[in-house]
């Protein structure tokens, strides 16, 4: 269903000549980026292969939201490269900005749908604005979406009219409307009642299990454990252990993720 | 066919802006004066002086400034009193000036906690003493910008005084125009006049206006 | 002493007061339309344009708030035929009204604009949206959702300003008081009757806008 299920199916042409199938689909290099004098990534490596689901973990403060917004161009750094399918992001050129956002989507912990707009065209802006995609595909596959998401009843509701965990799964909805590569999702539940995290967990759990990128930053533990093929474990901006889940939270090395687990327990 | 200076314009102009200023000074305070009567008149709670007061607003804001000018000079005439542009316009500005403000005060009032009224009226604070010592202070502190601000609005709108003949800054630039033929030069110096006078207020409006936002945080 | 009205002679001009209500409701549509775009673009020129737009806009705004709009008219229709740009009263009142209201509601505008929740505009880019189409359709449909009531009473002002294009024989509700005082010199009674008019435009024009922003601007 999602572009990200099946890797033969992407355009070869976008797969640089060095890398070869299964190649990382964001790949990020020596990573710096700093708000005036202070220094938030200090130096990221990481990549993150197609298909594949990482979770960002660490204290507040670490930079993980940041990190995720320099992989979508929100934010500019400073030194180092990031490469979304091969295409090196390049903050000078709109153009090619616009188009790293096309195979990057975004979900964000306050949902951000546009208020003045039906769900339904909150979901079929961006691809009649961007993709051009004709009215009646538009709107099949954003019902299509909705549906997907639980919420194909939904279609012509206001968001005010939504709880907020159905406003965070058209958020989902219309993300996937764009066909993204890679998903980022920065603690999409953090701002739910916690009656209204399992919805859309389970969402994203579907989205995983059907082969979607994921990068996602949570608070939830047993969510990244279950769902996570990688835990990275973000401390004072750098990575500072990373590995699967059984390992980083069954047997963690560092004294920091020692600390950051048991502070969890408390 | 006499030739005039940049400067025979400019002083000629800056003259008659003296009667802009003394105008606009005129309705300002004396329009304040009656706004002051109005709100305490409305704040008396009596229905009957609240709903007239709430229509002589409505009325002065849901009609232009120029007609109620022509209604002051051609009304006081009908009264058989000797009436001068001067006059009509001192009085019409004035009562403009005073259905404006007494409208901002009210929303100033307003704003003051419901508690303060209660709370001064539990120790026993009569009606006045409650407005003089507990809600204007507190209601005073909130006007002022918006009644600054409102200073630009009387001064632009002594401006239509022109037209039923009192000799202030637009008038006397109209009458220079004449004479010169230099209506371009001429009406620029006006608006760059007026533009002199109502800037500065402008800004200092505009800077009270966020003191008092931080102020609040 | 007593005071004699007669209002039989200026009612029965109605036809006069009438056509001039017209000409000033049809001046101050026209004024609407043109000022409110006109305001749209400053806005946006204010806030996210380039610096080469952003102070010749607001220098604009400046220089129009802090003058008088009867001196602004005077200088299109008597000061500018000296620069070779001669205008008759109907475009010289338009010109005036629109050049007047486009500055307020740049103002206006741009309270809307700034007030736009930053998730918003970020949403959007995520979705690879350029900055012209976050501003048109992210950032602009509920701007002026947020800012309707405030331009209706600029514009009900501009409307009640426009009283002073009779000055330059625009042929609007105020000339048309003038005109049926010069007739049957019943001034008070014309200039009452021509106030009322007004009263009844403001409240009606009130009205239509309230309407018309709950019906087509922001589509809820
Ligand atoms: N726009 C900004 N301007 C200046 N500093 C910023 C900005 N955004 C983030 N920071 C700083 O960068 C650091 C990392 O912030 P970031 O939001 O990435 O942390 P986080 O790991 O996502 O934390 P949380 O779990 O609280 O969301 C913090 O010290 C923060 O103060
Ligand atoms: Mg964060």
């Amino acid at each position: 269903m999602s572009a990200g299920a099946d890797p033969s199916a992407t355009n070869p042409v976008l797969v640089p000549p060095h890398t070869e199938v299964g190649a990382p689909i964001v790949r990020i290099t020596a990573l710096r980026k700093s708000f005036g004098d202070n220094e938030v990534l200090k130096g990221i490596d990481l990549d993150v292969m197609r298909g594949e689901v990482v979770a960002v973990i660490g204290k507040s403060g670490s930079g993980k939201s940041t990190l995720l917004r320099c992989i979508n161009g929100l934010e500019a750094f400073q030194e180092g490269s990031l490469t979304v399918d091969g295409k090196p992001l390049l903050h000078e050129s709109a153009q090619a900005m616009r188009e790293l956002r096309q195979r990057v989507g975004m979900i964000f912990q306050s949902f951000n749908l546009f208020p003045h707009l039906s769900v339904g065209r909150n979901v079929m802006l961006a691809p009649r604005l961007v993709k051009k995609r004709r009215p009646d595909e538009n709107e099949a596959r954003a019902r299509q979406l909705l549906d997907r998401v639980g919420l194909a009843e939904k279609f012509d509701a206001m968001p005010d009219q939504l709880s907020g965990g159905q406003q965070q799964r058209v958020a989902i909805a219309r993300a996937l409307a764009m066909d993204p590569a890679v998903l980022l999702c920065d603690e999409i539940t953090s701002a739910l009642d916690p009656e209204l995290v399992g919805e859309v967990l389970r969402v994203v759990e579907s989205l995983a299990e059907d082969g979607m990128t994921l990068l996602m930053v949570t608070h939830e533990m047993g969510f990244a454990r279950k769902v996570a093929d990688r835990v990275i474990f973000m401390h004072q901006g750098r990575v500072h252990e990373s590995g699967p889940p059984d390992s980083i939270f069954g047997a963690p090395r560092t004294p920091e993720l020692k600390q950051f687990l048991s502070s969890l327990h408390e | 066919m006499v030739e005039f200076t940049l400067w025979d314009i400019l002083r000629n102009l800056l003259l008659a802006a003296r009667w802009t200023v003394v105008l606009s000074l005129i309705a300002f305070a004396g329009g304040g004066a009656v706004g002051l009567v109005l709100l305490v008149l409305r704040l008396t709670g009596n229905r009957v002086a609240d709903a007239a007061i709430g229509a002589y607003v409505q009325l002065f804001q849901g009609t232009p400034l120029l007609m109620q000018l022509f209604l002051l000079y051609f009304g006081i005439a009908l009264f058989g009193v000797e009436t001068s542009p001067w006059m009509a316009a001192c009085v019409a500005l004035i009562l403009y000036a005073s259905a404006y403000l007494t409208e901002i005060w009210r929303g100033c009032v307003a704003a003051v906690p419901r508690g303060q009224w209660e709370a001064s009226a539990s120790l026993a604070l009569g009606f006045g003493q409650q407005l003089a010592h507990v809600v204007l202070p507190q209601a005073l502190r909130i006007a002022v910008p918006p009644t600054v601000g409102f200073l630009v609005q009387v001064v632009k709108g002594t401006a239509l005084a022109s037209v039923i003949g009192f000799v202030e800054l637009t008038k006397a630039g109209g009458m220079i125009a004449n004479v010169t033929y230099e209506p371009l030069l001429v009406y620029g110096c006006v608006a760059l006049i007026y533009f002199a006078l109502c800037f500065p207020i402008s800004l200092y409006a505009g800077s009270l206006e966020r003191k008092l936002h931080v102020g609040r945080r | 002493m007593r005071v004699a009205l007669d209002f039989w002679p200026v009612l029965a001009q109605w036809p006069l007061l009438l056509e001039g209500a017209a000409w000033t409701l049809g001046l101050t549509a026209v004024a609407t339309l043109l000022g409110s775009s006109v305001g749209v673009a400053c806005a946006w020129a204010r806030v996210s344009g380039p610096w080469a737009l952003r102070v010749p806009a607001a220098a604009y705004v400046e220089l129009i708030r802090n003058t008088p709009f009867i001196v602004q008219l005077f200088f299109v229709f008597f000061g500018l035929p000296a620069a070779g740009i001669r205008l008759t009263p109907l475009t010289a009142s338009i010109l005036a009204m629109t050049i007047n209201l486009g500055a307020y509601a740049t103002e206006i505008v741009r309270a809307g604009i700034q007030a736009t929740p930053r998730g918003q505009i970020e949403a959007a880019e995520s979705l690879a949206l350029t900055r012209l189409q976050v501003f048109v359709h992210i950032v602009l449909p509920p701007a002026l959702k947020r800012v309707w009531p405030a331009l209706t009473s600029q514009i009900i002002i501009v409307m009640l300003g426009s009283a002073v294009c009779g000055q330059i024989s625009m042929e609007e509700l105020s000339h048309a008081a003038n005109l049926i005082q010069s007739r049957n010199f019943r001034a008070f009674e014309a200039y009452i009757l021509a106030t009322l008019v007004y009263l009844g435009l403001a409240i009606l024009v009130r009205r239509v806008l309230h309407w018309a922003g709950q019906r087509f601007v922001f589509g809820s």
